[in-house]
């Protein structure tokens, strides 16, 4: 049992990660939003199986939010603002895929030579856990430095928030109230996201945060 | 017990200043403040006397205030209560002089909330008995005087007065949070006991020693950390000035005291280099500067530098003694620099008292525009005699005290091991023996272009005497001049726990010498008798008096000066503040100040006057505070391109970050 519960966190965890290298690779706006939906479902696989070997009933509902915010709903809902705004097709990125995924790579190093060598006498699940939701909060971060559209920053923030409960869930003993309060504080960013998106839109007839800084006047 | 007592006391100030803020800006406030500021000090000046007097033992306090697992720590030794005397002193003469001062004020409502919390910061400084609580008493003490400098904002130069200020006082503050960081070290030990238990390694000690002249030189006007005294000691009212000058800077001698004599464990022999040398620096180039100066508070206010110069001089002796254990010529060194505290604080106070006066009656500051004054104000010109004697350390007064106490330690130091040392404090002795000099120069000119001779201005002819309380004050003041004079033995006696404490010894018991007078080592090698000067002194000054009047000038009569055949000689041909300056202008001021003089000639025809122009420049603002400001000014102006980047630039500056430290974690060893 210990090592196939093992086993089975560890593959979920370094899924979650490939999930992050897969958005990373995603250019098109609806293929990354789809990219996001199986991000949110990894992880609420994750989420679950570790409230089933750790057992902890409460991180079902932990699952559970996950499931139906992050992989359902919100996934559905950028979709038809995207299909609203008309930019559904649209391309997005200003560093090279593969630049972009050299430079995950070695994020994803940094992250295992961190975190194994400060954890060294910690749990060796929690350890693994540690490392990888590290990596998906770096390649979050490296998303949403190398992405210029607003929605796709909004996905990577997102994901940022993913690899934290991946950590959260990891540890044993976090609390439910976190959970809770950490998923509608996401929501509460994509409400404010998504009204500040048709703000942009009405105002400068494009989603492109480019256009915020030329409002400024300033050149990127 | 006592200790409550006095932090009820200080708790008193801090709701005094509330009460001035409610009440605004009527003379009743004024009255009320300075009245129960005045009683609050006495109450504390007696608590801290009786503490000194009865050396008794120390007593704490823990408040549960400040952070959370550290609480506030009050205690008060015999060091503490020796400051806090000095410090209430200053308070009550101060506090007695604005009851009759305030009433000038044209904006008291920008003076008064700020003056019991002044007075109550410097209380808690001496008080604090851990690092934190030091610090914020510290930093409270800093910003609320920089209130009462800013207090009179239209006047031009003080708002960038403040700002000087306000600057040095922060660095200084930094640099104080870096030393006791240092000495609470990684486990945080940051109450005083803890840190007197852990002795640091050298290494951290001369760090330590650094970060603390810095911090606490620079809130006492060491030189080169003085620039920002002169500009502000003079923009606060008078009262506030003297307690500034007379006072704050003495706090800030406590602060190096309490840190290097006592947390810092035994001190090397090197340390004692640092201070000498900066002391001996200090006191000259403050006497110099104070020699060119034509406004009177600004005067003051580098004499004050260079008495700080004096007091330092006292301590590193102490720790060049202390540190080859020298414990009995340490107790001696040590009493002298006190006493200077106490006398400095007593003396400058009751100058700046003197300057205040003048400013209330005349609206000068500025000596080329005074004179003659002693006969429009005589208690006053008396009064700023004596101190000007005081403070020229002109026997019987209490100056010379101190300057010869100091000069007694110097004489010891042939017998100190050390060979730099042996060469290092003659030298110094020789700079404090020329500055005396040259400050009984300094003040012969202050006294005699401001009382002596004609009135400049008619300000200066309508002069009024001031009122009775400031009167008072001053003549309190002068009082504990000519007692510390006749009585030393008295106040180096009180002393003796305090040496006992910092160096482990003690100067020889004064109360046993017969006739009043003061042997600092033994009866072979020095003493003094200040009662026997003084009486001396009044005997030969009544009988050559009495013999003049009686013999020479039995029919004074006033007459106008003899005027070479040009009638009505303006008083603007008297001897000037810049006149008398001159001949040590010329001598030190070409390679101090860089002093040129060039006589200004009017072309053929031209009807306007010749004049002499005196060109005098600051080398060490030019050389440290003018390159440090450009640098800053640079800098910043380089990172305010950081205002102006877009979202994701500002996304990737964060990132960068986040990868640094996770790199910088991964790569250390």
């Amino acid at each position: 049992m210990r090592g196939l519960s093992f086993d089975v966190a560890h593959l979920l965890a370094g899924g979650l990660v490939l999930v992050s290298f897969m958005q990373l690779y995603q250019d098109r706006l609806s293929a990354l939003l789809n990219m996001f939906a199986l991000h949110a479902l990894v992880l609420t696989l994750s989420v679950a199986w570790q409230a089933y070997i750790q057992d902890a009933p409460h991180l079902y509902v932990t699952a559970l939010i996950a499931l139906v915010f992050k992989a359902i709903v919100i996934p559905i809902a950028l979709h038809r603002i995207i299909v609203r705004l008309g930019i559904h097709r649209e391309i997005d990125k200003v560093v090279g895929v593969g630049a972009t995924m050299l430079l995950g790579m070695g994020l994803v190093a940094l992250s295992m030579v961190v975190m194994l060598r400060v954890t060294a006498d910690a749990d060796p699940l929690a350890r693994e856990d540690l490392a990888f939701a590290l990596a998906v909060v770096l390649l979050g971060l490296l998303m949403m430095v190398t992405r210029r559209n607003a929605v796709s920053q909004v996905v990577g923030f997102m994901s940022i928030e993913n690899g934290l409960v991946l950590a959260a869930t990891g540890a044993k003993g976090m609390p439910l109230v976190v959970e809770i309060s950490i998923a509608f504080s996401v929501l509460i960013a994509f409400i404010v996201i998504g009204i500040f998106l048709f703000r942009i839109r009405e105002r400068f007839d494009t989603v492109d945060v480019q256009a915020l800084d030329r409002f400024r006047g300033e050149r990127s | 017990m006592m200790l409550t007592l006095a932090l009820s006391c200080i708790a008193g100030l801090l709701a005094l200043s509330v009460l001035a803020v409610a009440s605004g800006r009527s003379p009743v406030t004024m009255r009320i403040v300075y009245g129960a500021s005045l009683a609050a000090s006495l109450v504390l000046l007696i608590l801290a006397t009786t503490h000194l007097l009865g050396a008794q033992a120390p007593a704490s306090v823990t408040l549960p205030l400040g952070l959370p697992w550290v609480g506030a720590h009050f205690r008060i030794d015999v060091l503490g209560a020796f400051f806090l005397a000095v410090v209430d002193l200053g308070a009550a003469a101060a506090s007695l002089f604005a009851l009759g001062y305030g009433r000038h004020d044209q904006e008291p409502e920008r003076v008064l909330p700020f003056y019991p919390l002044f007075l109550a910061g410097m209380n808690l400084v001496v008080l604090a008995d851990d690092a934190f609580t030091f610090l914020v008493s510290w930093e409270f003490m800093s910003l609320t005087s920089w209130g009462l400098v800013i207090a009179h904002h239209r006047v031009s130069d003080n708002l960038r007065a403040g700002y000087v200020y306000l600057v040095m006082a922060s660095l200084g503050t930094l640099t104080l949070l870096l030393a006791f960081g240092l000495l609470a070290g990684p486990e945080g030990n940051y109450t005083f006991a803890q840190i007197r238990d852990g002795h640091p390694s050298p290494a951290v000690g001369a760090l330590v020693l650094i970060l603390v002249l810095i911090g606490a030189g620079s809130k006492a006007g060491l030189v080169p950390l003085h620039a920002w005294l002169p500009l502000a000691h003079p923009a606060a009212p008078s009262h506030v000035s003297a307690l500034m000058s007379g006072v704050m800077t003495k706090v800030a001698v406590y602060g190096f005291v309490r840190v290097v004599l006592d947390l810092l464990g035994p001190p090397m022999w090197w340390w004692s280099v640092v201070v000498l040398t900066l002391g001996g620096i200090t006191c000259v180039m403050g006497v110099l500067y104070a020699l060119m100066q034509n406004d009177l508070k600004r005067l003051l206010a580098y004499s004050t530098v260079e008495n700080i110069g004096v007091i330092f001089i006292g301590l590193g002796l102490a720790l060049a003694f202390k540190a080859y254990g020298m414990t009995a010529a340490a107790a001696l060194a040590l009493t002298a620099g006190l006493l200077h505290v106490f006398n400095h604080s007593v003396f400058k106070s009751l100058l700046f008292f003197g300057s205040g006066a003048v400013l209330t009656a005349t609206g000068e500051r500025d000596m080329e525009r005074l004179g003659g004054l002693i006969h429009r104000m005589p208690q006053t010109a008396f009064v700023f005699l004596v101190g000007c004697a005081a403070i020229s350390a002109l026997p019987p007064l209490n100056g010379f005290i101190s300057e010869w106490l100091t000069f007694q330690a110097i004489l010891l130091s042939p017998e100190l091991p050390s060979w730099g040392l042996k060469f290092l404090v003659p030298a110094v002795g020789a700079l404090l023996a020329m500055s005396a000099a040259l400050a009984a120069a300094c003040f012969v000119k202050a006294f005699g272009v401001t009382f002596l001779g004609r009135p400049r201005t008619p300000a200066a002819e309508q002069a009024h005497e001031v009122d009775t309380l400031s009167l008072a004050a001053m003549f309190c003041l002068a009082t504990i001049c000519l007692a510390v004079g006749i009585l030393p033995g008295l106040f180096m006696d009180a002393l003796a726990p305090v040496a006992d404490l910092l160096v482990g010894d003690r100067m020889p018991m004064q109360r046993g010498v017969e006739w009043l007078s003061i042997v600092p080592i033994t009866d072979s090698r020095s003493s003094y008798n200040g009662l026997l000067v003084f009486v001396f002194t009044l005997l030969s000054g009544s009988l050559a008096a009495f013999a003049i009047h009686r013999l020479a000038s039995d029919k004074l009569r006033r007459a106008p000066a003899w005027d070479c055949g040009y009638p009505d000689a303006s008083p603007a041909t008297q001897y000037t503040a810049d006149s008398f300056a001159q001949p040590i202008r010329r001598v030190f001021g070409t390679l101090v100040f860089r002093a040129r003089e060039h006589g200004d000639m009017p072309a053929p025809g031209d009807m306007r006057p010749a004049r002499l122009v005196v060109d005098l420049r600051d080398l060490i603002w030019e050389a440290l505070y003018a390159p440090a400001a450009t640098a800053v000014t640079n800098v910043s102006e380089r990172l305010n391109r950081l205002q102006f980047l877009t979202i994701r630039q500002y996304l990737s500056l964060v990132f960068g970050a986040l990868i640094t430290l996770l790199l910088v974690l991964a790569i250390w060893p």
